[in-house]
């Protein structure tokens, strides 16, 4: 049900076919109509511009001189917090690629649509881009919620979606890429981290009381119960805004786990660590992996909270690596110093380098030519996080990093995996 | 329970006691303003977390500037932060009861629209002044971290201040309400407005400071909760549904009310929430809730209020 056909690709979004061959007379008028276009409005740069006709015969919203694409985030509302970083992230990138000449010449254009936390709404905007913006790809989502709101729109419209969070997998779309990474690459190599070096043996699972929480401790406790061979002493969920934390520490503390594995999210994160701190459970003496904090979410919650414990994520800021403090460097420099950048921020500002990758290698912004050179496994990026690489299914290759977090807010990497191959539909799961 | 042992059930026993106790205060602390304004004045005030999240914002504003001008006094600002976290929440609420309440007590109901509306326009401006993202406030050391009276039982510091706070409060509202003049003008104009007015209480006074009192306290609650939870624009909202529930289940316009019933709702929900899961924890908690209203749709405790 969640991978629905889209419609016959025969067909584009306008209803008109696609895959007509012209008549071998009329393909030479075309041929001649074109060539005195290109004399009449090439410039020296031609060579790489090719002509709109060519590059877009399912009436996007391309031009001789630009593509326009649409982004399409909340900005308001309770989810503004979180997708902030991800909005920055991908005006940053397309800055730069309309620096560097654009996308097959063409310079990107932004249409902003603010999503406003409401599922709806993103359904609603995301129609409004592709049925009247014509919008070449979409940038957009956060939430599991807003995604699959928008998926059905993006399946009839074929458009393209570049969704940067990481999330519960069980879902593939030829409509979408998804550029965080899916459950299986942050659960298991971050457990197998935990379980080797702590040589933890029993674990404590919490988190937010919705999909991805649940999807993701399903996950992991199948994963600790059959090739870690380690109890599960505690499963709990709360609900999502929940302020109070003081009956689930005091059951953690009487089970006394030897890892509490922790996705809480929102603002309900932040007095979960203050809570913990506060009931005497510090990064000293006790081991907490999470799978919802990021630079993000710790500026909140305060580093001095935070200290001692680990993420498991694909990214920090202080990777040390040329290429990601060239891409601080600028980030600051566009957003200013106080911003942090996180872990959807950082996969946020891989989508439009992937979308111009693919772009560029189908020589076309027609989207089941996009989807097919996204499919073809050799679309990659320099990211700030190292090289990715765009698999089959719509995922990225990656690698997983555990951060110590430090007072101040930023993380020391202790650990990084090698390359997991995504698997969004996990086998015995 | 086998397998602990009495040590362990016993330390767990009083932090489980201490938990209760603290999200007893922290319940009280955030409804004491709403049971004004709703208690006395009959205004069902939807932007009452907004008006904590003020308070929130104080101290973080608070801490920035201490940390940035003057660190010695850094282990200080914090109380000073609260008495301004009170006069900012209070000025605002002045304002906002001549700007906009006035105009709408013969029209209860609506109160409850406009005020929901004036809480969307206090998160886009929070987010537009602050900014989406959450911030926090760095807090003294004298507030991190927990007690240990025995090595096995940790009594968070962050919760016993929330307890003294809300204690201090709510003497100073008993005070208020109960020994002040103010109070007995109150009151009064909560009794029979028309019969207030005609001995010559000012009652539109009365109602403004009233609801700006109301609006003050919640900046206190709010400050006090940047210890234990979040600082963002949207961070007053995870609180109003609580607020409205222990008013209402306490009986509107009853000071005893209100602490009895964040008592009993912070005690049942805390130890449900021990013995079952988060969710059913709060399920039976408000199940039962709903019950008690039924039979008694006035509250626990009810006074006589203006109608």
């Amino acid at each position: 049900m969640l991978r629905k056909k889209s419609k016959s690709p025969t067909w584009n979004r306008a209803g008109r076919p696609e895959n007509v061959s012209f008549l071998p007379v009329r393909k030479t008028v075309a041929n001649a109509v074109a060539a005195t276009l290109l004399i009449a409005f090439a410039g020296s740069s031609f060579g790489a511009t090719p002509p709109t006709s060519q590059v877009d015969t399912t009436h996007l919203a391309v031009t001789d001189t630009e593509v326009i694409v649409g982004q399409l985030h909340s900005s308001t509302g309770t989810m503004a917090i979180s997708e902030t970083g991800a909005i920055e992230a991908e005006r940053l990138a397309i800055d730069q690629i309309n620096a560097m000449g654009g996308v097959l010449g063409r310079k990107i254009k932004v249409i902003q649509e603010d999503g406003g936390s409401d599922w709806p709404t993103f359904a609603e905007k995301a129609k409004k881009l592709l049925e009247s913006d014509h919008v070449a790809a979409i940038f957009g989502c956060w939430t599991s919620a807003s995604r699959k709101a928008v998926l059905p729109v993006l399946e009839r419209d074929n458009g393209l979606l570049y969704y940067p969070t990481f999330y519960e997998g069980l879902e593939q779309s030829k409509n979408v890429v998804y550029t965080g990474q899916e459950a299986t690459q942050q659960v298991f190599a971050g457990l197998d981290w935990v379980a080797k070096t702590k040589g933890s043996k029993t674990y404590y699972l919490i988190g937010s009381d919705y999909i991805w929480p649940r999807t993701t401790m399903k996950l992991a406790r199948k994963y600790i119960e059959t090739v870690l061979h380690g109890t599960v002493v505690g499963e709990e969920y709360a609900a999502l805004g929940s302020t109070d934390f003081g009956s689930t520490i005091n059951k953690i503390r009487l089970k006394k786990p030897d890892v509490i594995y922790a996705a809480v999210v929102g603002g309900s994160n932040v007095s979960w660590f203050k809570q913990l701190k506060a009931a005497g459970i510090t990064g000293k003496d006790h081991t907490l992996l999470t799978l919802s904090v990021t630079e993000d979410e710790a500026n909140g919650i305060g580093g001095e909270n935070l200290l001692g414990f680990y993420s498991a994520m694909k990214y920090f800021q202080s990777l040390d690596t040329p290429g990601n403090k060239e891409f601080v460097k600028k980030f600051k420099a566009k957003w200013g110093a106080g911003a942090p950048i996180g872990d959807v921020t950082q996969a946020g500002y891989e989508g439009p380098w992937l979308w111009k990758a693919a772009v560029e290698k189908a020589g076309s912004f027609d989207t089941d030519k996009v989807v097919k050179a996204e499919e073809s496994g050799q679309i990659s990026f320099d990211a700030p996080e190292g090289m990715v690489y765009l698999e089959s299914n719509h995922h990225l290759k990656t690698r997983l990093r555990i951060g110590e977090w430090r007072a101040d807010g930023q993380a020391d990497i202790v650990y990084t995996s090698d390359y997991i191959m995504p698997n969004p539909f996990p086998k015995g799961y | 329970m086998g397998g602990y042992s009495i040590s362990d059930l016993w330390s767990i026993v009083v932090m489980q006691g201490f938990s209760g106790l603290s999200l007893f205060s922290v319940l009280l602390l955030m409804a004491l303003g709403l049971a004004i304004i709703f208690g006395q004045m009959g205004v069902i005030n939807m932007a009452h977390g907004e008006f904590m999240t003020i308070g929130a914002y104080t101290i973080y504003l608070f801490s920035k500037v201490t940390e940035q001008y003057f660190p010695a006094l850094m282990p200080y600002y914090f109380v000073i932060a609260i008495f301004a976290a009170f006069g900012i929440a209070f000025a605002a609420g002045y304002l906002v009861e001549y700007l906009l309440i006035r105009h709408l007590y013969k029209r209860p109901l609506d109160t409850l629209l406009a005020t929901w509306g004036l809480s969307l326009i206090m998160q886009q401006i929070f987010r537009t002044v602050f900014g989406a993202r959450e911030v926090s406030a760095t807090l003294p050391d004298w507030l991190m971290g927990s007690w240990k009276p025995t090595p096995d039982i940790d009594i968070p510091l962050n919760g016993l201040f929330v307890m003294g706070i809300s204690v201090v409060v709510t003497a100073a509202v008993i005070l208020f309400l109960y020994r002040s003049t103010w109070g007995l003008r109150v009151r009064a104009t909560t009794q029979n407005r028309v019969m207030a007015g005609s001995v010559g209480i000012n009652t539109k006074k009365i109602d403004r400071v009233t609801f700006a009192v109301g609006c003050g306290i919640a900046g206190i609650a709010g400050a006090t909760f940047t210890t234990i939870a979040s600082t963002g624009p949207t961070s007053g909202s995870l609180y109003i549904v609580d607020t409205f529930l222990v008013v209402v289940f306490g009986g509107a316009g009853s000071v005893v009310g209100t602490v009895s019933s964040a008592f009993s709702i912070a005690q049942a929900q805390s130890i449900l929430t021990f013995f079952l899961t988060n969710a059913m924890g709060k399920v039976v908690t408000l199940l039962t809730i709903i019950i008690i209203l039924m039979l008694r749709p006035e509250g626990l405790f009810t006074s006589k209020v203006r109608k």
